[in-house]
Formats: C-alpha cells, structure tokens, sequence
C-alpha cells in the first residue's frame, strides 16, 4: 500500500466507526479526537479493524503515534507497504 | 390493597410509547388489532434459515445517530424508542423535569443472548482468537443495557434497571414503576419491557427443540393460542414503555390518564422449569383482584398470556375458569395471536394493545381461532372479530414466564 492508499484505508474505517461525522475537512496534524466525535471506544475499533482485516497488532504503548491522521499514516506505512 | 388511596398514591398511566411487529405507536397498534392485520414475516436467522418472527419497522434514527446503533445493542435501541414516544405521547418536556426524579424500570426475558452469540460467531473466523473479541461487548450485555441506553439517550440520571422476568417481564417492569413512585423513590417511571430475541438463533433452536416453535405455510396464521391445531410460539421482538406518574402530577399538569394501575400480582408456581402451574396462577389473579379491592364480575376485558402452546394454553384457560367462573362477565382476548410472543415486551405491549378500549368500547379478537380446542373454552371469549361490549372499566392482564413467574396487572378506566 502507498502512504495514499493507507491514508484513504484509515478515513474508510474512521468513517465506518463514525458514520455520522463529515471527514471530509479533517486536518491530517491535529489530533482526530479534536476534530471529530471519536472516543476511547472509538479508538479501540480501529486497533481492532486493522486487527482483524490487515493482521497489525499495535501495541498500547504506540496508541499515541496514532493520534493525528498523518501520524497513523506514518505509523501504519512500513507494517502495510507489503499488504 | 391499592384502591381507596389519596392522589399522591393513585399511580396513572399518561404516556405510550411502543414498538410492535404490527404498528410503531398505540394507534397504530390498535388499528392493526382491529383490523386484525398480523405482524409475523418470514425470517431467516443464523444455522436455522428461514423461520417465523414478529419484526418490528420502526425508525431506530429517528432518536439515534449511526453510531449508536453501531455501538448499543437492538433492545436498547427499542427501548430508547419506546422511552422517546412515550414521553411525547405524555406531552412532557424534559428539559423542564428534574432527571435525577425519573426511573428507568424495564423487564426483559433475557439480554445478552443476541451479543453473546454474534461475538461468538465474530471470533469463529479467526479459529475462536479471543484477541478478535469485542471491546463492545460488556457493555452490550450486562443486564441492565436497555434501560441504560434509554439515560444515556435521554440524559435522566435516576434509577434504571431491567427486571428479568422471563416472559412476565413486561408486566413486571410495570410494577416495579409503580411501587418505585408509591415509594417516593422517584417522580415519574418508564416502565414497561423490551425484547430483541429474533437476533439470538438459540431462542427459536430452544423453542424447536422443545417441540414449541410454531411452523405454518402462511406466517399470518403461525401464532393461533387456544386453536386446536396450534404448534407453538411465535418468537418476536419489540418494546413497550408507559409513563407512569402519581395522579397528583399528573392532574396539576391537566395530563391525558390513559387508565389507573389499581392491581397487580407476582407469584411462583414452585413447580417445574417450563410447565405452568394452575393452582399458582389462580392465586396470582386472585392476589390481584384482592389488591383492587373488586371481584371477578368487575373486569370487563381478559388478556390471555396464551402463547399458542398446548399445554400453557389449557391450563391458563383452567385458572381463568375457576377464577372467573363458567360464565364470566369479562371477554377474553389474546394479542400474541397477531405479534407473536414479544417475550419481555409481551406483558406491555399487551396491555397497551387493550387501552383504547376504555375509549371505544371494543375489544380485539384472538385471530387464527378457527378450530377452539375444547380444554381452553372460555365463555365471552372474542374470536376472529372485534366486539363492541357495554362497559370497559378494568381491563386485566395476565403474564407468565419460564421458571414459573406469574404475574397480573389491573388497570381501571380513570375517574376522579
């Protein structure tokens, strides 16, 4: 997967745990948490989605470098280049 | 006893809110019952196919986002829906209500089955990794989430519980509403039940396997209590919530009293897991009629619990024999014949069926009686057609459930 295709990956799952919240004008630096309704709970389906549908584990101790949409970009990058 | 009481003891019922497989409100509920017009479709559930069920269509977003549905679980969903009509259907504004004076009191045959067995299913994809196991799922299933999703979606931060009760449920939420207002624990109480039983496919593999599921080539005709060729039980999910308020709030606020709660009863037969218990159900609608300070040739309207089973059947229509005598003024109907067996909503949504009689002087039919069973004869007994009778002033509401759980509530038609 390209940084793009990561990229549209994340917003596809963000907008199926949150189908209620446009994404269209997320900034990619600031923390989702701030832009859209997205809670802890929110937070643990998408570890389990990339869980279950691209086998990545991440650990608690990374949960933070997830944070911001360039972040998990930049994160998810070298464990879903092969995918 | 409850009658002869004061205002501020005389608990009335002022709002409806309900979700049934043949309306999505009282009135359109009651046209259904009248029309006789069944709410049993055909359909397919996991590792059984295609089977009968009572659905119910209403608009889950009309009071939630996506996400929620997402999150929460079918039963929350239908009582935060129910909980939603009924308090517009009472005209109340919430906004101006003391929420931490409003309980939440729902009976529920079980929950947490439909979760259970989805998380189950989720997890067998990936050879039973409990790794894959939802976050969700405490939350969805502890026993008191149908309740608990009405304060999320409402912001009430009073009392809220389910009450299990097995199929009784409905009529047993009803009574904790009620005694939780006698107690001044609160100011006004939804109460009533909630069921999602369709999405567990062992609720309906349990029915087969005690040979109680009932089958029939046209889904209309499945549900037939007291028929002689009936085959089982329908199963079906829906949800029905009253608010309940002391005649004093109700009064000052100039509210619509759809009926006054007068009595009721909960027993245990004592006796067997499934098998009801004649003798116990006597002394349940006895324990109720005493409660009401009446007798028998008071109540004018007789809902059956009849869930269409040969044995639950015969023996409830024994116990409404012997308490009413052979010749009893009440007419006798049944509800489930047209929804199913709506299980921890069924005592509810059952009663709600029966208000507008104390309006229009009709009482609905049990439909798909076409060959009475002799054991469950009952005199007054309203078949296949509606029926307009003199005088509808208590209306008395039989429920039973599993682990024999009997219960009876008595409403009467209001009057200062």
């Amino acid at each position: 997967m390209t940084k793009e295709q990561i990229k549209a990956t994340i917003l596809e799952i963000i907008a199926q745990i949150i189908p209620d919240e446009d994404l269209s004008n997320l900034k990619g630096d600031i923390p989702l948490r701030e832009q859209v309704e997205l809670d802890s709970m929110d937070f643990l389906d998408l570890i389990m989605e990339l869980r279950k549908h691209y086998g990545i584990e991440v650990p608690e101790n990374d949960y933070m470098q997830l944070a911001t949409l360039d972040g998990s970009v930049a994160y998810l990058e070298p464990r879903m280049k092969k995918l | 006893m409850l009658a002869n009481k004061s205002n501020e003891t005389r608990i009335v019922i002022t709002g409806v809110g309900l979700a049934a497989p043949n309306g999505n409100n009282l009135a359109e509920f009651r046209k259904s019952l009248l029309a006789g017009k069944s709410g049993i479709q055909k359909f397919n559930i996991r590792y059984m196919g295609e089977v009968l069920a009572g659905i119910c269509h209403f608009d889950p977003l009309k009071y939630q986002k996506k996400k929620d549905l997402r999150r929460g679980t079918r039963a929350g969903s239908i009582a935060i829906y129910c909980a939603q009509e009924a308090i517009t259907d009472a005209k109340l504004d919430l906004a101006c209500l003391d929420k931490s004076r409003i309980g939440v009191y729902l009976g529920i045959t079980e929950h947490g089955t439909v979760e259970t067995e989805n998380e189950i299913y989720e997890i067998k994809q990936f050879d039973y990794d409990v790794k894959y196991w939802s976050h969700h799922h405490n939350p969805r299933v502890v026993a008191n989430n149908p309740a608990g999703e009405v304060t999320l979606n409402l912001g009430i931060t009073g009392p809220h519980y389910t009450l299990g009760a097995a199929c009784a449920g409905g009529n047993i939420g009803l009574i904790q509403g009620l005694q939780m207002l006698l107690l001044n624990e609160v100011d006004l109480a939804l109460a009533g039940g909630v069921s999602e039983s369709t999405g567990s496919f062992g609720i309906f593999a349990g029915f087969k396997s005690e040979g109680a599921l009932a089958s029939h080539e046209d889904p209309a005709k499945a549900c037939r209590p007291f028929d002689k060729d009936r085959n089982g039980v329908v199963v079906s999910e829906g949800g029905c919530i009253f608010v309940l308020e002391r005649l004093s709030a109700a009064l000052k606020r100039g509210a619509k009293i759809y009926g006054e709660i007068v009595g009721y009863a909960i027993n245990s037969d004592a006796s067997d897991f499934i098998f009801p218990d004649k003798e116990r159900q006597i002394q349940c609608m006895k324990l109720a009629l005493n409660k009401a300070g009446i007798s028998p040739e008071d109540i004018d309207i007789i809902n059956t619990h009849g869930t269409g089973t040969i044995e639950g059947d015969q023996v409830e229509c024994q116990a409404i024999r012997e308490v009413f005598g052979e010749h009893p003024h009440a007419h006798i109907n049944n509800t489930k014949s047209f929804i199913g067996h709506a299980m921890g909503a069924a005592g509810a949504l059952e009663l709600a069926g029966n208000l507008p009689s104390f309006e229009d002087y009709i009482v609905h039919p049990t439909i798909n009686l076409d060959h009475l069973d002799p054991e469950c004869h009952l005199n007054n007994l309203v078949i296949n057609e509606p029926k307009k009778i003199d005088k509808v002033d208590y209306i008395f509401n039989n429920s039973f459930g599993m682990l024999g759980i009997n219960s009876v509530v008595t409403v009467k038609r209001f009057e200062e």
